[in-house]
């Protein structure tokens, strides 16, 4: 039977990573055609690294890019928790390689995604 | 900031008068170029850059400056900045059912990647961004809830324009649902549809917006 591999990450093994850390053990699994799913996903700014890192690694015909679907932070900070330096958890998040994860719905409260078999 | 600079801000703050940079950000082929350059020929007589309906037309940011809008009695100064489209993914292939030959879909996904680095490195040097969605299309997207939550953490003005809201199937509700707690003002830029609306807000939100 041809299975299908996700791999769920708990929030644990990505906590006393920094984020380089974090951003290249991402990429690592998922240019090896692997789908994570981050128990707790990245802040806005690891996010944007994660993007920016991808574009440098984009390799026309063996790596296109990544799919990445998480949930909105929850909640709002007061200036105080702010000024304290203070920042809304990030949620539960897919990543996979975006020839093989592909998001068939998402919105507030659901996120579907299609996982093709290569 | 320096003296003279606290003064210039004490001073703008008296006389509403205000020089900001806002970035055009979203996804390729939002219509952030159509909205550049419809700003920039309102209000200056220019053109910021090309349009194309094949993506990842702009790869490297391109800038407009001193442009004056007024609402009423208030005005403000901007300096444009037209954003290449931020995506996770760019695949050569794409390019070529849009009609391009080999070497050139490569080489416009090469420097779409770099494009889309760039886009974001400029996210440091906004002081506000209007953030550009086609409202055809599905707003619960990776690509824009990356933008609002850096834009969030550093504490900048947002103004969300749902574009296109000249083509059937457009839904401006669905982003304003997406994004509650964001102005969210329809438009379309190609037709000039609500572009007045989105001139008064953006005196209104970007006139309180920090200089850096
Ligand atoms: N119907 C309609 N089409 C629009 C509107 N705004 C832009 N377009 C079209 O959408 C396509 C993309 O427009 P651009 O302005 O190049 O989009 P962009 O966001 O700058 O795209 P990139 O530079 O590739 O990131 C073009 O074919 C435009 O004519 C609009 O309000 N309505
Ligand atoms: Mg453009």
């Amino acid at each position: 039977m041809a299975g299908i591999k996700v791999n769920l990450i708990s929030h644990q093994k990505l906590e006393s990573m920094s984020t380089d850390e974090k951003i290249d053990f991402i990429l690592k699994e998922v240019k090896q055609g692997e789908v994570l799913v981050l128990e707790r996903g990245l802040t806005p700014e690891e996010q944007s690294k994660l993007i920016e890192k991808t574009m440098e690694e984009i390799n026309p015909g063996k790596f296109i890019g990544i799919e990445i679907e998480g949930y909105r932070e929850e909640g709002k900070l007061s200036w105080l928790q702010k000024a304290l330096g203070k920042i809304r958890p990030p949620r539960m998040t897919v990543i996979g390689p975006a020839d093989k994860l592909k998001t068939v719905h998402r919105d507030n409260d659901v996120i579907k995604t299609v996982i093709f078999g290569r | 900031m320096g003296l003279l600079g606290k003064l210039k801000a004490a001073l703008q703050s008296i006389f509403g008068k205000k020089h900001v940079r806002i970035g055009i950000y979203g996804p390729p082929n939002a219509g952030k170029t159509t909205l550049a350059n419809r700003i920039a020929r309102d209000w200056s007589g220019d053109v910021v850059g090309s349009v194309s309906e094949i993506p990842h037309e702009t790869r490297r940011a391109q800038k407009k400056d001193n442009v004056v809008i007024k609402n009423g009695n208030s005005s403000l100064t901007i300096d444009i900045i037209d954003t290449p489209g931020i995506a996770t993914k760019v695949d050569f292939h794409e390019f070529m059912e849009h009609g391009l030959n080999e070497e050139d879909s490569r080489r416009r996904a090469k420097e779409a990647t770099e494009g889309v680095i760039e886009a974001i490195r400029w996210l440091d040097n906004v002081d506000g961004v209007i953030l550009l969605m086609d409202s055809t299309k599905n707003p619960f997207t990776q690509v824009n809830v990356t933008i609002i939550g850096n834009l969030e953490a550093r504490d900048l003005p947002v103004l969300i324009a749902a574009n296109k809201i000249d083509l059937d199937g457009s839904t401006p509700a669905t982003i304003k649902s997406a994004f509650p707690q964001h102005d969210v003002v329809p438009i379309s830029a190609l037709t000039g549809y609500n572009i007045e609306m989105l001139y008064e807000v953006m005196v209104k939100l970007f006139g309180k917006a920090r200089r850096k």
